[in-house]
Parts: structure tokens; C-alpha cells; sequence
């Protein structure tokens, strides 16, 4: 186990997949929110755009998407996300690639669960908004988007533990995360394959087992009983 | 639907600004697609020189439609090996018999939490300790898609027995039926019925996570697609081609889905109306009635996975 640590760099690998989820996270929910607004809005033109990039995206597999950002995006465009000229160039810009791409796949999901959360709202609660006599500002602040918000919580915590388990995919471009770290002993020591598969499991169900616990509670405590 | 909650009936001043906002809607897509052709135009991704090997039989036969035919064979194989491993453990899970049930769920859980990509990954490193052959790939990508999408099947028929109406089961035991049996012959067929829809969608995850068999080099569209593209040198039109393959097939099959829950919706009121205690298919079609909105909702949950 101890070489697990020392040779093939267990934690920095763990770290590099919380790096990844924390990034995408926070930049797959500005996006998802953004093409949910598109998606639920009332001008027919912006909720096809938002409908086409849901199907886009939700439609080609993360690999795709990834392996995209750093073929074409990086090798073809020429997009530089990092300092071309420091020493870590590759790594950083491969990891910044690699989020580029977990979120735009799981943008998708986040408009998705934010819709879901939007669609159980019952019309009335609406009606009764409108005919007391609130605006169109305070039926959305006051009544709507409160109910939304907690609709949304089991889906949107689906979503991130998905994200969580997808950034493994990043290894095909070559981040240092915990599959490439798999890979890697499977090339150079595959005598240590269980051990590093054990451990890497172990991870990945610590990462996301209180997530689920804790959406779980979340979505009971704050579900709204109708 | 949304737009009723969150919006009133547009008036003639909402129904100006909603023309002013088609109009920068056209505008922003065209800008995108403008800038996205015109940076990889300047690239020369657009030249015909490009895209001529696709008009070539030899790329189609010996790398996409191959590709295509790996990936698919894939994801029937996942598909078939999900179903049956879902069922099996579905059924242990709910049992009876204690141990049996958590050891199920140890395994359901665990399958769930897990990335397919590592378990791929771990399997393929396992098969090719001794020197690595060509279905090894293939093995380890199937069996990774079974384990997980099996535990995500188990689950979704765990939770539209729990879905059913009590009734049912206890109907089951009341003409005397042993527990297993019921199981059997009474919930799982209503069960596996109301979750059509959502186990349809989940061919879609089966079927974009094949293209993870990239990691293990299996021969499936991208792996072979990218293998063409060093001999062509056309990454792009290659890449395109691919994605468009892949979104209209995953788009195909998620119009199924829709198709099949519509299917449900309209068999449950047809059978509220003319089958009346008819046999054991109205039994089936009264609990799809009512589980039928609720795998709806499952259906958007499970996407994500």
C-alpha cells in the first residue's frame, strides 16, 4: 500500500479529481442556469436554442467531448488556456481543457435537473401568485423559484455525483487524476493492480457517498409536500 | 407545461419584446456558427481535400462502419448483460432471505458509486496480465457496462415495485403464492412494465459509455475513427462525423423512451375503460396506471448517471 502512496502518487491524484469536480461544478451550474433560463423562456427561438444544446450535448458521449477540446480546440485552434511558456504548460492547459469539457456535457444535466425542478411546481401555485396580485418579479421570487429551487435538489445532486464519477474520463487527454493514476500502475506494476484498484474504489465511494447521504436528507427535509 | 408556470399569456408589449429576442437569438447562433466555421475555415478544416475521404468506401468500410458495428455490439451485449444482472439482483435485494439481500445491495451500491471508466480500466489491466488478445478489450468494456448499468436497472426495478400499489403483493399471498413467487409472477412483470421508459433511456448511457472502450483500446467508433483520422489526417471532419453518428442514434432511441411512456399513458386509460377485471393483463395495465407519472420523473433523475 505504502508504495501505492510514495511511487504512483495516490493523494496528488485524489486532489486532482476534487480539483476537477470542484471546477466543473461551479462552471457547469453558470452554464446549466443560463441555458435553463433559454430553455424555459417564453420566445420560441431562444428555447430552441436551449433545447439544441441539451440534445447536443446529453447526446455524444463525455469522451467525445473531451478528446474534442484537446484535438481541436488546443491542437487545431490553437486555444491556449495556460502560459505556453511555463514549465507545467501541458498539464495545466490539459486540466483546463478537461473542465472545458465536463462542462459542457454536464451543463446539459444541470438544465435539466433545474427544468425538473421548475416542472413540479403545480400551475396553481402560479394562479394563486397572479391573482393576489403579484408581479411578474415577485411570483417568480416570492412563490416560484423558491419551490423550483427545492425541487431541484435530488436531481442537481444526481448530477454532481455524476460529474464526480465522469472526471475520470479526463485521463484520455492525459490529466493525472485517479484513472490515469490506475492506468499507469497497470503499465508499470501490475502486481499492485488490485491494491490500486481497491484504493481508488475506496475513493471514489468516500467522495461520493456523503454527497449522497447528505442530498438524500436534504431533498426529504426540503421536498415540498403537496 | 414550464412556460405556464413561470409566464402569463404575452400581451402586445410582451409579444414586441419576444420578437426583438428571436431576433438577437438568430443573431447569437449565427455569430456562434459564424465564428466556430470561420476560425476552423481559416484552418483549412473546410477545405474539400478534408472532407473527400468520406466520399472514399475504403474509410467507411474499414473504419467507421467497423467502429460502428463495435460499438453497437458493445452496447447490445451491456444492454443484454444490465437487464439480466439487474433482474437478478433486484430480486435478491428485495428477498426475503437477509443476508442474501444485503449482499445485493453491497454489491448494487458499490457497482453504482464506482466509475465504469476504473472498473474498465481494472478489469482490462486483470484479463491482460498474462498477455493481452483482442476480446480482452471487448470483455472488459462489456462487463464494466454490466456491472454498472446493471446496479442502475436493479434499482430502477427495485424502486417501481416499491412504486406498486400494495394490493398487489398482498393479493399475491392471499391466494396463497409464496413470497418468490409474487415476486416473480405478480410485481416484477407490472414493475419491469411502469419503468419501460426509464430503462429505455438508460440504453442511451449504455450506449455513449462504450465510447469509453477508447481507454482499452477497443475497436469501437471513436477509437476507430481516430485510427482513420492519423491515416487521413482530418481530425475534424472525422470528429464531426462521429458526434453526428452518436447524437442521432442516442436521439433516436430517446424518442422511443418518449414513445414507449406516451404507450404506457394511453394503455393505463384504455384500461380503466374496456378491460374491466380482464384476466391478468388488466391487473398489469391498473398498476402502470399509477406508477406510470412517477417513472417520469425517475427517467429525468437517471439520465445523469
Amino acid at each position: 500500500m505504502s508504495t501505492l502512496f510514495s511511487d504512483y502518487d495516490l493523494l496528488s491524484a485524489l486532489w486532482m479529481t476534487i480539483k476537477l469536480t470542484i471546477a466543473a461544478a461551479i462552471g457547469s451550474l453558470v452554464v446549466g442556469t443560463l441555458v435553463a433560463v433559454l430553455r424555459m423562456s417564453p420566445v420560441p427561438m431562444l428555447r430552441f436554442l436551449g433545447t439544441s444544446y441539451v440534445n447536443i450535448f446529453r447526446n455524444t458521449p463525455l469522451t467525445l467531448i473531451i478528446l474534442s477540446c484537446n484535438l481541436v480546440l488546443w491542437a487545431k485552434l490553437g486555444i491556449n488556456l495556460a502560459d505556453s511558456k511555463s514549465p507545467d504548460f501541458f498539464d495545466t492547459n490539459n486540466f483546463r481543457l478537461a473542465v472545458v469539457g465536463l462542462v459542457l456535457y454536464h451543463a446539459s444535466y444541470v438544465c435539466e435537473s433545474l427544468r425538473s425542478g421548475v416542472n413540479t411546481i403545480p400551475l396553481g401555485q402560479a394562479e394563486a401568485a397572479r391573482s393576489i396580485g403579484l408581479t411578474f418579479g415577485q411570483s417568480l421570487r416570492e412563490v416560484i423559484l423558491p419551490q423550483a429551487f427545492r425541487g431541484s435538489i435530488v436531481p442537481l445532486g444526481n448530477a454532481l455525483i455524476a460529474l464526480t464519477k465522469n472526471t475520470t474520463v479526463a485521463v484520455v487527454i492525459g490529466v493525472a487524476e485517479m484513472a490515469a493514476m490506475l492506468a499507469k500502475v497497470t503499465e508499470d506494476d501490475p502486481g499492485l493492480l488490485n491494491q490500486a484498484f481497491v484504493a481508488s474504489a475506496i475513493a471514489f465511494v468516500l467522495l461520493t457517498l456523503p454527497t449522497g447521504l447528505l442530498v438524500g436528507h436534504l431533498g426529504k427535509k426540503l421536498a415540498v409536500k403537496r | 407545461m414550464s412556460a405556464g408556470v413561470l409566464f402569463d399569456a404575452p400581451g402586445p408589449k410582451a409579444r414586441r419584446r419576444h420578437m426583438i429576442l428571436t431576433g438577437v437569438g438568430v443573431l447569437l447562433l449565427a455569430a456562434v456558427l459564424w465564428v466556430v466555421y470561420k476560425r476552423l475555415d481559416d484552418k483549412g478544416q473546410f477545405t474539400a481535400a478534408m472532407w473527400k475521404p468520406f466520399t472514399d468506401p475504403e474509410l467507411w468500410k474499414e473504419y467507421i462502419l467497423p467502429g460502428l458495428v463495435g460499438t453497437l455490439k458493445a452496447a447490445f451485449a451491456g444492454m443484454i448483460g444490465a437487464t439480466i444482472f439487474g433482474v437478478i439482483f433486484a430480486m435478491a435485494r428485495m428477498s426475503q432471505i437477509k443476508p442474501l439481500s444485503w449482499a445485493a445491495g453491497v454489491i448494487v451500491e458499490f457497482g453504482r458509486a464506482v466509475p465504469v471508466l476504473l472498473m474498465m480500466l481494472f478489469l482490462y489491466g486483470a484479463l491482460t496480465r498474462g498477455g493481452a488478445e483482442d476480446i480482452h478489450a471487448f470483455i472488459a468494456t462489456v462487463t464494466a457496462l454490466v456491472i454498472y448499468n446493471g446496479s442502475v436497472v436493479a434499482e430502477v426495478i427495485r424502486s417501481g415495485v416499491d412504486q406498486l400499489p400494495k394490493g398487489q403483493r398482498e393479493a399475491g399471498v392471499a391466494i396463497g403464492l409464496t413470497d418468490s413467487l409474487t415476486l416473480r409472477s405478480i410485481l416484477l412483470p407490472q414493475a419491469v412494465t411502469a419503468m419501460l421508459p426509464t430503462l429505455i433511456s438508460q440504453l442511451v448511457v449504455i450506449l455513449k459509455d462504450t465510447a469509453l472502450g477508447y481507454q482499452v483500446q477497443y475497436g469501437e467508433m471513436l477509437y476507430k475513427g481516430k485510427n482513420a483520422s492519423t491515416i487521413f489526417a482530418n481530425i475534424v471532419p472525422t470528429l464531426i462525423v462521429i458526434g453526428t453518428i452518436y447524437i442521432l442514434l442516442n436521439y433516436a432511441i430517446s424518442k422511443v423512451a418518449v414513445l414507449a411512456e406516451k404507450w404506457l399513458q394511453n394503455r393505463g386509460r384504455v384500461a380503466e375503460d374496456s378491460a374491466q377485471g380482464g384476466g391478468p393483463a388488466g391487473g398489469v395495465t391498473a398498476g402502470v396506471a399509477t406508477v406510470g407519472a412517477p417513472g417520469v420523473d425517475l427517467a429525468v433523475h437517471n439520465k445523469q448517471l
